[in-house]
């Protein structure tokens, strides 16, 4: 099992994220995280899954969403250069001893501080989700008091733009090399 | 010109097609019931329970090709729709569902009798649709019986708020296209694929055709006999395949699975190449996957794409709608000679032939597969049969020959009690002239024996078998098999079938013995309303053979041998075997 990334370009209607989330509820597929958000195009929302699964389950998924009426399109940008960010807001104790040292170890990570109080910090910190454990890692001693992340959103380098209209082609034959499914 | 939401929804209807809807009023769908009095053309069928209503479309459906429309009120009229629904989504049945909502002010405030009835049945429709705006309906109405019936068919729920109902607005149908950007029932192989196909097919020394549902559903049916007899590949069934090929073609071997004929399964497994036309490979059919058909490539030609590498790896994957794929094989596909593998599987029946019931001495008792036989042989094969779930569906799948399509119809993928007589209803509203059939158990008939009531009003023709061996049959048989003979909640007392069909205006017959089974048969088919029979039927006869759930397909529960007449071996389940 390893953690796919799909993109779903879905119609913007009420209930969409419901036949989402079902689909993944009812074929069993164990959701990391999953973003949700407007596109340049109006009418057309952005969803990113994470997906625990294999490369299996991962095409079946793929499949699936695309037998979704509002489904326009579906990209697994796993294996694709692409850039995924996950955003985070961490509260943390913060003691006029500890303070100077969190505040070292935020720059180190590019993190900012969003918020100060006698006892408290906000940090702020975008990035990948290696680096978001890393500094939640490096801030665990000193107590963090909360917490809350995104989730990730993903997209691919480059200037090509990805029309949410893919080709009528049989693209969408789940062909998993060396996966055997009985 | 301005129409009123429900003035709109029988004008769509009409513009589709319809012809005659199935359902049930109450307070949310009133608008639409008071508007369809000014629509005489649409015949509305009153149901007893609105499980029926589904069905009954449903059977209309698979006997006609067109899509089937239910009716039912919101909250418990649309709950009640539930099952008819996700019986449909399993095999695929083109139907739509139109349920009344409480006004869309209310929606949402647990207003009287509102049920979220788009999110009960968002994972067991194709797609299902809330409507609010009367100005929304024409458009939904229109994707709706698209969705329903294009690509992979299956049913499609649009709940409509009473408001929109009420409310009035332009109706302009032309400008009510439906408008589905994501939505692509039209996927297609490259013909470049094609070619990876060819060379298995021409190369497999011991190919079987495994054949779905898809060839009738895709009207393959002459394509995929050319193509097996261009090949000389023999042909398996699944159960809703039955009919694609005609029973007495040389190449049709018969069904596959956990009832199939026990040389079809020994076949499947000895292949070097299976050919899955417009199949799933449900459970079912293969056993235990692991061990299913090993020596073979696959090749899989499925309209839906998710049904590709779901349970089986194919070698050979190949998306798009089977008729018109075959159709390009054909030409390309060279002229076969497997002499010796289509022997060598005719060899295999032989021992079956032994065991089958049909070729056991008659001893007087009445088995249901003579029953069934007997039927096939009174209406020389050509009714159209309507089964329940349990013993009686598979021996009638066993036992009743279909040489033409569409004269099977039973529910398969979720082997829905109850299924039979209505869908029967439905049927015959699809096809007046046909002698139409409903093979029900005790059990099942009693699960929607009320529809007796609307064929009654309805004045419709149709027979109706009970097969009665006072249990849950099927359930009793794998207490016999696997629950040590422990029959848990399956001995069922029932009430006088012929009383009751006399208690609505109908005919009842009873039959206890063989003799008597053609004169009953002959008197239903020359009553002129629905008559009931009711076969009293040995009450422990099993359905062989049986491949128990999970087990491999090779691994049959077999017919015991003829070693003492038949009545006495039955009892004796000690000499059951386990085929090797
Ligand atoms: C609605 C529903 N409930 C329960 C079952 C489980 N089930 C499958 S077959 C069967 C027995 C059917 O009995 P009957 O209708 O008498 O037919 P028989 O098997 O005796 O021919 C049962 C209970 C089912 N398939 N459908
Ligand atoms: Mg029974």
């Amino acid at each position: 099992m390893t953690a796919h990334t799909l993109v779903a370009y879905v119609e913007d209607k009420p209930g969409v994220l419901n036949r989402v989330a079902s689909l993944f509820r009812r074929r069993t597929f164990n959701i990391e995280s999953l973003t949700v958000g407007h596109t340049e195009q109006p009418g057309v929302s952005r969803m990113t899954i994470v997906v625990d699964t294999d490369e299996f389950g991962a095409r079946r998924a793929e499949a699936n969403l695309y037998k979704l009426v509002n489904v326009l399109r579906v990209d697994d940008v796993t294996t694709q250069a692409a850039v995924m960010r996950d955003l985070a807001l961490i509260k943390v104790s913060a003691s006029a001893a500890t303070r100077s040292e969190i505040l070292q170890l935020t720059d180190v990570f590019r993190a900012r501080t969003v918020d100060v109080t006698n006892d408290s910090l906000i940090i702020e910190i975008t990035g990948t989700e290696d680096k978001i454990e890393g500094l939640i890692e490096v801030l665990r001693p000193f107590g963090i008091i909360e917490m809350v992340r995104t989730g990730i959103v993903a997209m691919g380098r480059g200037s090509k733009s990805v029309s949410p209209n893919p080709p009528l082609v049989a693209a969408q034959v789940m062909e998993v090399a060396g996966a055997t499914a009985n | 010109m301005k129409r009123t939401g429900a003035q709109i929804i029988w004008e769509c209807l009409i513009k589709e097609g319809v012809e005659v809807v199935f359902g049930y009023p109450g307070g949310t769908i009133l608008p639409a019931y008071d508007a369809m009095l000014d629509y005489p053309s649409v015949h509305h069928v009153l149901v007893r329970h609105e499980q029926g209503g589904t069905h009954m479309a449903d059977g209309y459906a698979r006997a006609s090709g067109k899509v089937g429309v239910a009716f039912a009120t919101s909250g418990p009229g649309a709950t009640n729709m539930v099952t008819g629904i996700a019986t449909a989504m399993m095999d695929s049945s083109p139907i739509v569902c139109i349920t009344g909502q409480v006004g869309s002010s209310l929606v949402g405030l647990d207003a009287f009798q509102e049920t979220d009835v788009t999110g009960v049945t968002l994972p067991i429709t194709k797609h299902n649709y809330l409507v609010t705006r009367v100005e929304d309906i024409a458009r939904t109405i229109r994707e709706g019986f698209y969705i329903a019936k294009s690509g992979r068919p299956g049913p499609v729920l649009i709940d409509i708020t009473k408001d929109a109902q009420q409310l009035s607005c332009d109706f302009d149908w032309d400008s009510a296209a439906p408008r589905l950007p994501g939505y692509r029932p039209d996927l297609r192989a490259l013909p470049s694929e094609y070619q990876n196909a060819l060379s298995l097919i021409n190369s497999a020394k011991r190919p079987v055709i495994l054949a779905g549902h898809g060839v009738l559903q895709s009207g393959a049916m002459q394509v995929l006999k050319d193509f097996a007899e261009k090949a000389q590949i023999p042909v398996a069934m699944t159960l809703l395949g039955i009919g694609g090929l005609p029973a007495n073609h040389p190449l049709n071997l018969g069904m596959m699975g956990m009832h199939g004929e026990a040389w079809v399964n020994h076949a499947i497994q000895q292949a070097d190449l299976l050919l899955a036309f417009g199949m799933r490979f449900d459970d079912r059919v293969t056993g235990n996957v692991k061990t299913y058909a090993p020596k073979a490539k696959k090749i899989h030609i499925e309209i839906d794409p998710s049904e590709l590498n779901k349970v089986i790896k194919a070698d050979v994957a190949l998306v798009g709608d089977l008729r018109e794929v075959l159709e390009e094989v054909l030409p390309l596909v060279a002229v076969g000679d497997r002499e010796e593998w289509i022997d060598h599987i005719n060899e295999m029946k032989g021992d079956s032939a032994v065991r089958d019931i049909q070729n056991l001495p008659d001893t007087g008792h009445l088995y249901a597969a003579h029953v069934i036989n007997d039927l096939w042989r009174y209406t020389e094969g050509e009714a159209l049969i309507c089964t329940d779930v349990g013993q009686h569906q598979m021996w009638t799948a066993q036992y009743y020959k279909h040489n033409k399509p569409f004269k099977l119809i039973t529910s398969g993928g979720l082997g829905t009690m109850g299924f039979g007589l209505p869908s029967a209803i439905g049927a015959k509203f699809a096809k007046p002239n046909a002698e139409v059939w409903a093979i029900s158990g005790d059990g099942g008939f009693q699960m929607t024996a009320a529809e007796l009531s609307t064929a009654a009003q309805e004045n419709i023709k149709v027979n109706v078998a009970i097969i009665n061996n006072g249990y849950l049959g099927m359930v009793r048989q794998w207490q016999e098999f696997f629950y040590d003979k422990r029959y848990a909640a399956t001995p069922m007392k029932s009430p006088d079938f012929v009383k009751l069909a006399e208690a609505h205006g109908l005919t009842g017959i009873r039959v206890t013995e063989r003799s008597q089974v053609e004169s009953a048969i002959r008197q239903a088919q020359q009553t002129k309303g629905t008559v009931v029979i009711d076969f009293r039927v040995e009450k422990e006869d099993s359905v062989y053979p049986m491949v128990p759930a999970g087990a491999d397909l090779h691994n049959m529960i077999r017919r015991p041998m003829p070693k003492k007449p038949l009545n006495e071996t039955l009892k004796h389940e000690e000499e059951m075997e386990f085929a090797k």
